[in-house]
């Protein structure tokens, strides 16, 4: 279902992503994990057409995102790291203005959303405008809303970033339920290793845009000789502290970057 | 089609909902309207050009309109910064239906904001000198918003971010304002600054404006409507090549 190869992308100095190879098979859920800065997020926004690779290839169902982006967008739902919601909407509008953009038919866009809203205990607020909900409720509502239509492939980037535990098992319960029953393949990131092993089927570790290790948990743990995933992400990835693009170059290449076409 | 739609309630909707914004972009035209519509009246009458607030009220209505649709198209600014343009990045809708949505929906904010303007120049005492030609006057109007409101959508899917901003406002918008001859009259002006008159493309909605309003064309209605036309097409096409390439 997803194919990369040879995968780089450079932002002026900086390799994101450095020469990654891997492949999804279609109804497999695809842990991709990584530190801050690993360049997770960086391979996500290639494979969903945000951004062109600098070099290396990708197959999202046999297309070419960079080449053929309207066919490869009909074929993924993606719930984003960071905000994407419009705040001057109610939630039931944001919902509604995604159901028609992915072409939700309009009979059952409302009961879709209604069920979606309610399983994310947020019904009772659907006319309130999103500037108005905190940071966990946005969270849920930017979930409920990736969830809405039944796309083949859904990207979950650090979904449960600031979730509560009873909506995390939400969220997995019903991922894994697409899943089984619609075969959606899922590609998710997360910084949760209990989720990771939970529900992937296979993981992949990418550390400074390279992979270092790629397997289900189990063969991780027996890889690196250790007793969780946990561990294992460790002893793969070490122990030090990322920082994301802070010092005084980066700075520089923004501002660049802000001039660049 | 209906993405087109649904982008363009979206616009109407936050827009209705910005009251405090709206009646804040009602001050600086009101402005402008006092200080050259009344300021200049002794110095305009003298001259033998009549009153000014008559010469006026077309340029600030012009103004407005121009500001409006500019600023909603660098709006996608704004959706890059909260992150809602990813979301309309990666639907499944060709990116052509995402920018003219958004496009028409600044546009039809920027009308409206201009027709609040001209109730506010009527109320100051403007007095169109034939209703007949209002049609004609609110064509010129829609074809300034969209001019512009495909202009501020090529700016915004080209810039990163907001610090450009300043740099637009003060190396674009103004000059496109000043230059149009919504202050004062195109008539014997010197060499270099008539043909910069011209190169501007609100030059020729203003005086569609105040050719409709008050009766006095300086090209014609034909010119400045088909020049307009021209533009027009041009700003959409360019805007949705940008946007069409538009990453995060």
């Amino acid at each position: 279902m997803i194919h990369v190869q040879h995968l780089v992308k450079t932002f002026g100095a900086v390799t994101a992503v450095n020469d990654v190879s891997f492949d999804v098979a279609a109804g497999e859920i695809f842990a991709f994990l990584g530190p801050n800065g690993a360049g997770k997020t960086t391979t996500i926004q290639m494979l969903t057409t945000l951004l062109t690779p600098t070099s290396g290839s990708i197959a999202i169902d046999n297309l070419d995102p960079a080449r053929q982006p309207h066919d490869v967008r009909r074929r993924f739902g993606i719930v984003f790291q960071d905000p994407s919601l419009d705040g001057d909407l109610t939630a039931y509008e944001n919902l509604d203005l995604h159901g028609v953009l992915y072409h939700v038919p309009r009979d059952v866009r409302g009961t879709r959303i209604e069920a979606l809203m309610t399983l994310f205990e947020l019904w009772d607020r659907r006319d309130s405008l999103v500037k108005t909900f905190s940071g966990g409720m946005k969270r849920r509502l930017e979930i409920a809303r990736g969830l809405l239509h039944t796309p083949k492939i859904l990207f979950l980037d650090e979904p449960t970033l600031g979730l509560d535990p009873q909506s995390r098992n939400q969220l997995w319960t019903h991922v894994k339920h697409l899943n089984e029953t619609e075969r959606v393949t899922v590609f998710l990131t997360t910084h949760y290793m209990d989720e990771a092993e939970r529900v992937a089927h296979r993981i992949a570790v990418i550390d400074h845009g390279k992979l270092v290790a790629q397997g289900s948990a189990q063969e991780l743990k027996q890889q690196t000789q250790t007793e969780s995933l946990e561990q294992a992400f460790l002893a793969l990835t070490g122990t030090t502290i990322r920082d994301e693009r802070a010092d005084g170059s980066d700075l520089m290449r923004m501002a660049a970057k802000m001039w660049r076409r | 089609m209906s993405a087109v739609y649904i982008l363009w309630l979206r616009e109407l909707k936050r827009y209705s909902r910005s009251r405090a914004q709206i009646v804040g972009s009602l001050g600086q035209p009101i402005l402008y309207l006092l200080t050259f519509g009344f300021g200049f009246g002794a110095v305009f009458q003298r001259a033998g050009l009549g009153s000014s607030l008559q010469f006026i009220a077309p340029g600030v209505i012009g103004m407005s309109v121009l500001f409006s649709s500019i600023f909603s198209g660098i709006g996608l600014l704004w959706d890059r910064q909260f992150g809602f343009l990813k979301e309309t990045l990666v639907a499944p809708v060709p990116r052509i239906y995402i920018m003219i949505g958004r496009t028409l929906g600044g546009a039809t904010i920027a009308m409206i904001q201009g027709t609040l303007v001209l109730i506010v120049c009527l109320i100051a005492g403007f007095r169109p000198a034939t209703l007949s030609m209002l049609p004609v006057a609110l064509l010129f109007m829609a074809l300034i918003c969209i001019v512009f409101a495909a202009l501020g959508t090529t700016i915004g899917s080209a810039l990163q971010s907001m610090q450009a901003f300043p740099l637009v406002m003060n190396f674009l918008v103004m000059p496109l304002f000043f230059l149009s001859g919504a202050l004062f009259p195109l008539a014997g002006l010197p060499g270099g600054l008539a043909v910069a008159t011209k190169l501007d493309p609100l030059t020729y909605g203003i005086d569609g404006l105040r050719g409709a309003f008050i009766g006095a064309w300086h090209f014609g209605a034909g010119l400045d409507a088909a020049i307009l036309v021209v533009v027009a097409v041009a700003f959409l096409a360019l805007g949705a090549y940008t946007f069409s390439k538009v990453q995060v």
